[in-house]
């Protein structure tokens, strides 16, 4: 179902098209995503799982999951969460691995084995050179576009890398004004943030390059991308990465079913695409995510039957918390979900009281009448670009999982290679901003651009600006987590698994 | 049951960010339900009485001056946590107007009974709407007022329509 009339986002969309869903007629919209278009002609069902022949839906609509490959004129494992709709696209559920068909294959016209596979030497990034560059950004997020503004403005070339078709990240579905200070864009809606910093780089000299995935960063920071269905290589002399995080899974019976979807998921489908994700929604978690996903529900129109969360407490701020639970969405703290249930979406959650040690109390579980499951369970930073390149990783769990090793600067264990935003531990927009800011500092004065000691000014105050964000009790954990991340740094050369 | 719990502030917390009784018999005066330290300040800089001030630290709760605001309600749009309202107990007779912001579509029209909920988003009763603003400036952030009782005035906080058209 479509959107009509929304508080805060009037929706552009494109000329109505038609498509063929397995042999069936359909109309979408020109330009948004084919998993959109299916699910506002409520199809939610977009192939099966390979062994069991489980339906499978979408779950992170951000082209992270693979949930929602389908085959798409007649091309196999195509990103339906990503990927546009155009007229007479042929679209069909896919309930095998794929075979590639024949010159399908990114390698194009580089020399082919038997298979049609592209013979390239080991170590070596396949595909045309598309020659040097100073600084590439990978990820046209906050963190990648501030990075790319901070050294632009100091004269430095770049190249912003992102696989969406719009820079802005998971701004350009945040339809609440941001906290913080003037500074942070506070009192600014996310949405609108995006465009601010993408007029900032009309004026600099950055390049972006949308609908280009990078696909793997070698040792000697070359960029291996995929522009246009074929290998490139792109040979920077610095690099930042602003890749972003995944929305986590919750491990419950029948977690894999159509209709339980992450939270970013769900904001991708009613704010940027207009398309209610159904009618009556679970969201599990009470963090700030799960809170404000849950007032944009009902702001789409849609109810929220309740927010459970099986910490004792609300995890999120409670002014988030106060908008919905005033509007009569029931918060049960100390609850968890017990299963979905449904055969092939979603048609209810059972859910159950824990105690202390998140064992289920006896009697209380219970059935609530729900379409749809939101998680809302945390975020995993997306770090194998990095990786690949063979940074020191560490693993600290006040930062979400396994991060690349880096210093105040976020500089990697590679000099020359950044990372930033919620790729070097999950926080949120407005600390992703500002890592990235001082990553496109850092970055520039490596390069040797503009005055040190203006750089220098410009570190202080954006490290002054941090600071002031996670200086309360909700900065408390990335704080602790990124002092903990710094002293691993300056502790070259030891191994960070004793850490 | 702490707000930390089940999202609603308790009696300590209303306490503390309540008006006085006497400042409230004065005219409207704003309520900014807003306990927590958490990095925020753009209530601030949009008081142009100067009524409310962060001393110090960006996560330092905002402290209000009742004295000074006048109940103008201007930074109620301009809270990203949509927890400032207004409330006008100076009026003569029963009811009393409450301003809040109001994110929702449709909005309703001047003169319409709503539904009035409270904190727990419990209905307490019905009330008449007075006035919606919803200036550009306003950012998609609209303030409506409500007559309420004198008795509800500092438990409505938000509204539903009876009938969405």
């Amino acid at each position: 179902m479509r959107i009509d009339r929304h508080p805060i986002l009037t929706f552009e969309r494109g000329r109505e098209i038609e498509f063929e869903f397995d042999g069936r007629r359909l109309r979408g919209c020109e330009g948004e995503t084919i998993a959109a278009a299916l699910h506002a002609a409520g199809v939610r069902v977009l192939r099966e799982s390979i062994r069991l022949g489980r339906p499978r839906g979408f779950f992170c609509a951000i082209g992270r999951c693979s949930s929602c490959l389908m085959t798409v004129n007649g091309v196999p494992n195509v990103m339906t969460c990503i990927t546009p709709l155009e007229e007479g696209m042929r679209v069909e559920t896919q309930r095998t691995k794929g075979t590639v068909p024949d010159g399908g294959h990114p390698g194009g016209d580089a020399p082919a084995d038997a298979d049609g596979v592209p013979i390239v030497a080991w170590g070596e990034a396949p595909g045309e050179s598309l020659g040097d560059v100073p600084l590439a950004v990978v990820g046209g997020g906050p963190a990648g576009l501030s990075a790319a503004i901070a050294a632009g403005r100091l004269g430095v070339r770049s190249v912003v890398i992102d696989e969406n078709q719009t820079a802005g990240g998971q701004l350009i579905k945040q339809t609440h004004m941001f906290f913080g200070s003037r500074e942070h864009h506070a009192r600014v809606r996310g949405v609108d943030i995006g465009p601010k910093l993408l007029s900032e780089l009309e004026e600099l000299p950055v390049e972006l390059m949308l609908g280009t995935t990078a696909l793997g960063l070698y040792n000697d920071l070359t960029l291996s991308l995929l522009v246009e269905g074929r290998h490139r290589r792109l040979s920077p002399e610095t690099i930042i990465v602003a890749t972003g995080a995944s929305e986590n899974m919750l491990a419950f019976e029948n977690s894999d079913l159509p209709g339980v979807y992450g939270a970013g998921a769900v904001q991708t489908l009613m704010n940027v695409h207009g398309v209610v994700p159904g009618d009556r929604v679970l969201m599990v978690g009470a963090g700030n995510i799960g809170l404000i996903v849950s007032y944009q529900l009902l702001q789409a129109g849609v109810e929220v039957a309740a927010v459970i969360e099986g910490m004792p407490e609300v995890g999120g701020y409670h002014v988030h918390a106060a908008k919905i639970r005033r509007a009569g969405v029931p918060i049960l703290t100390s609850h968890t979900i017990v299963r979905a249930e449904g055969e092939t979406t979603v048609t209810g959650a059972k859910v159950v009281e824990v105690d202390e040690s998140w064992r289920p109390v006896d009697g209380t579980e219970r059935r609530l009448d729900v379409d749809t499951i939101c998680l809302a369970v945390g975020l995993t930073p997306n770090v194998e670009l990095a990786f690949q390149a063979g940074t020191r990783e560490a693993h600290v769990r006040e930062l979400g999982g396994r991060v690349a090793v880096h210093g105040p600067d976020l500089e990697t264990s590679i000099p020359g290679l950044y990372i930033a935003g919620d790729a070097s531990g999950i926080e949120e927009a407005s600390t992703a901003m500002l890592e990235g800011r001082l990553a496109g500092l850092a970055a520039a004065k490596r390069l040797g651009a503009g005055d040190p000691a203006k750089i220098d000014a410009l570190v202080s105050e954006a490290a002054a600006g941090l600071a002031a964000l996670r200086a309360g009790p909700f900065g408390r954990q990335p704080r602790y987590g990124k002092e903990r991340m710094f002293a691993l740094k300056n502790r070259e050369g030891t191994d960070e698994s004793q850490a | 049951m702490s707000h930390r719990r089940d999202g609603i502030l308790d009696e300590k917390n209303l306490r503390a960010v309540r008006p006085s009784d006497e400042r409230l018999k004065q005219g409207p005066v704003v309520m900014v339900e807003c306990v927590e330290r958490i990095p925020c300040n753009p209530c601030v800089a949009a008081c142009s009485k100067g009524a409310i001030s962060i001393e110090g630290d960006l996560n330092d709760s905002p402290a209000v001056d009742h004295a000074l605001c006048d109940g103008c309600g201007i930074c109620i749009s301009a809270c990203p946590g949509l927890a400032i309202f207004v409330v006008d107990m100076s009026r003569e007779g029963e009811d009393a107007t409450v301003m809040l912001p109001y994110e929702f579509r449709p909005l309703p029209d001047k003169g319409e009974t709503v539904t009035t909920l409270d904190r727990a988003g419990e209905v307490i009763g019905e009330a008449k709407v007075l006035r919606v603003l919803d200036a550009k400036a306003l950012d998609r952030t609209p303030i409506v007022s409500l007559e309420v009782p004198k008795s509800q005035a500092m438990d409505v906080r938000h509204f539903v329509r009876r009938e969405t058209p």
